[in-house]
């Protein structure tokens, strides 16, 4: 079977309501071309999972500036304009986690976790209704798992098994948001023929990701 | 002092800071210009938390490459012997002791090492990205910025704004002054010869303890 799917078959898979992890920092290995077919299929209550809600023109943002998403989980919301409006008019609901943490809870919901113990947070607002666990006398904060219903990550180099090479900073929460859908969709930059990505350089594993999608996009 | 002349000042002095092998991270903005003061015999590698280490300058024009970002998007190179690497990675770095220093900016900083820098309720929420992660993990914990906010001082008794990180604050540098963050507050160890004592507390809501040995402010 073929993983390989058109930007259309890839329409028909999103739906109103469904949580989403996508890759990206600040737009940076993020899948623009699905971005751009859910923008225009123009799905609503969305919950996006991501590092960052990126720029009003590029990446997440622009799901955010046509008002598909209800709920954002992310680290980071300062560098679009319009997270920050929708949020202070309550038309958007943001839970912001430190990136560090953000990045445990995805690992933890790919890996089989209950969660994972931190102290980043402890004395902050962030410890806010979460349970405090003490390791060999220090304290952590109990984060828990994250999972969505479709996984969006983005890929330089792709082979038909949906093995995937993420060229310089452009790897950042792929590979781990790879683990942590039911649904793992990865747009292709270039696709090739299996066993032309050395195994030793695969950075997702094709056995997460179930259909891979051209990019028609550049930079 | 003029703006630049304030900002490279404290750069010149964090730059001090740096011992050779060190790793570190540089937050957005002033903290980034220290890269530039670094002294010719200390070889430091600089981490960029959106996935490597061997973070270089910026590209020179039409050299930009659109897949090599810092944690600012802005272009920029990495140098040899760097690596990328994921964010689970990147945060195990920053989380698990192997960052010898973090620089970053403050909205508020007090005299017992607690940073406000993420955020002013209800004005403006840019979110805590991987500063809490920074500033909770880092050997050592430079707060670098402008004495003041326009005249109304930022190094305070006690934050009121929501807090990044309780008690992680190590030292902090303005153009004013270098403050070390003790047990019985804030030792104010080296002075702008600009400035008097009674200027640099009066635009100080902490009371300065005075170091005995207290020396002008060091640039090189």
């Amino acid at each position: 079977m073929s993983k390989i799917i058109s930007k259309e078959e890839f329409t028909d898979k999103i739906k109103d309501g469904m949580t989403i992890m996508i890759g990206g920092f600040l737009g940076n290995g993020t899948p623009e071309t699905l971005i751009d077919v859910i923008v225009e299929k123009g799905v609503k209550d969305l919950t996006i999972i991501a590092n960052d809600t990126a720029f009003v023109e590029k990446g997440i943002g622009k799901l955010i500036v046509n008002k598909q998403v209800k709920k954002v989980i992310t680290s980071h919301i300062g560098t679009n304009k319009e997270t920050g409006r929708q949020l202070n008019a309550g038309e958007l609901e943001v839970v912001l986690a430190p990136q560090g943490t953000l990045a445990e809870q995805v690992r933890a919901g790919g890996a089989g976790l209950g969660g994972i113990l931190t102290p980043t947070g402890l004395g902050t607002i962030v410890e806010e209704n979460k349970q405090k666990i003490v390791v060999d006398g220090k304290e952590y904060l109990l984060e828990t798992p994250l999972r969505a219903d479709v996984a969006l990550i983005a890929g330089t180099k792709v082979d038909k098994l949906g093995n995937a090479f993420h060229t310089k900073s452009t790897r950042n929460f792929n590979p781990l948001m790879a683990s942590a859908a039911d649904l793992v969709v990865v747009e292709a930059e270039e696709i090739v023929e299996v066993g032309e990505i050395d195994p030793d350089v695969v950075m997702t594993l094709g056995i997460f990701v179930d259909f891979i999608v051209r990019s028609e996009t550049n930079g | 002092m003029d703006k630049i002349k304030v900002k490279e000042t404290i750069a010149k002095r964090v730059a001090l800071e740096m011992k050779d092998g060190d790793l570190v991270n540089l937050g957005i903005g002033l903290p980034t210009m220290v890269a530039n003061f670094i002294p010719e015999n200390i070889h430091i590698t600089l981490q960029s938390e959106n996935g490597f280490v061997g973070l270089g300058p910026a590209p020179a024009q039409g050299k930009e490459d659109k897949d090599l970002i810092n944690a600012g998007a802005q272009h920029v190179t990495i140098l040899p012997g760097g690596a990328f690497f994921d964010s689970l990675t990147s945060f195990a770095i920053i989380r698990g002791g192997h960052l010898d220093a973090t620089v970053l900016g403050a909205l508020q900083v007090d005299e017992k090492g607690n940073l406000a820098n993420w955020m002013i309720p209800g004005k403006m929420v840019p979110g805590m990205g991987g500063a809490m992660d920074l500033v909770t993990g880092a050997k050592k914990v430079i707060v670098a910025m402008v004495h003041t906010a326009k005249g109304t001082p930022k190094i305070l008794k006690e934050c009121n704004l929501p807090l990044t990180a309780a008690g992680k604050v190590d030292l902090i540098v303005t153009e004013m002054g270098v403050m070390k963050v003790t047990d019985k507050g804030l030792l104010l160890t080296e002075l702008n010869s600009e400035f008097s004592v009674e200027e640099i507390q009066k635009a100080t809501d902490a009371k300065l303890i005075i170091s005995e040995d207290l020396r002008e402010m060091r640039s090189n």
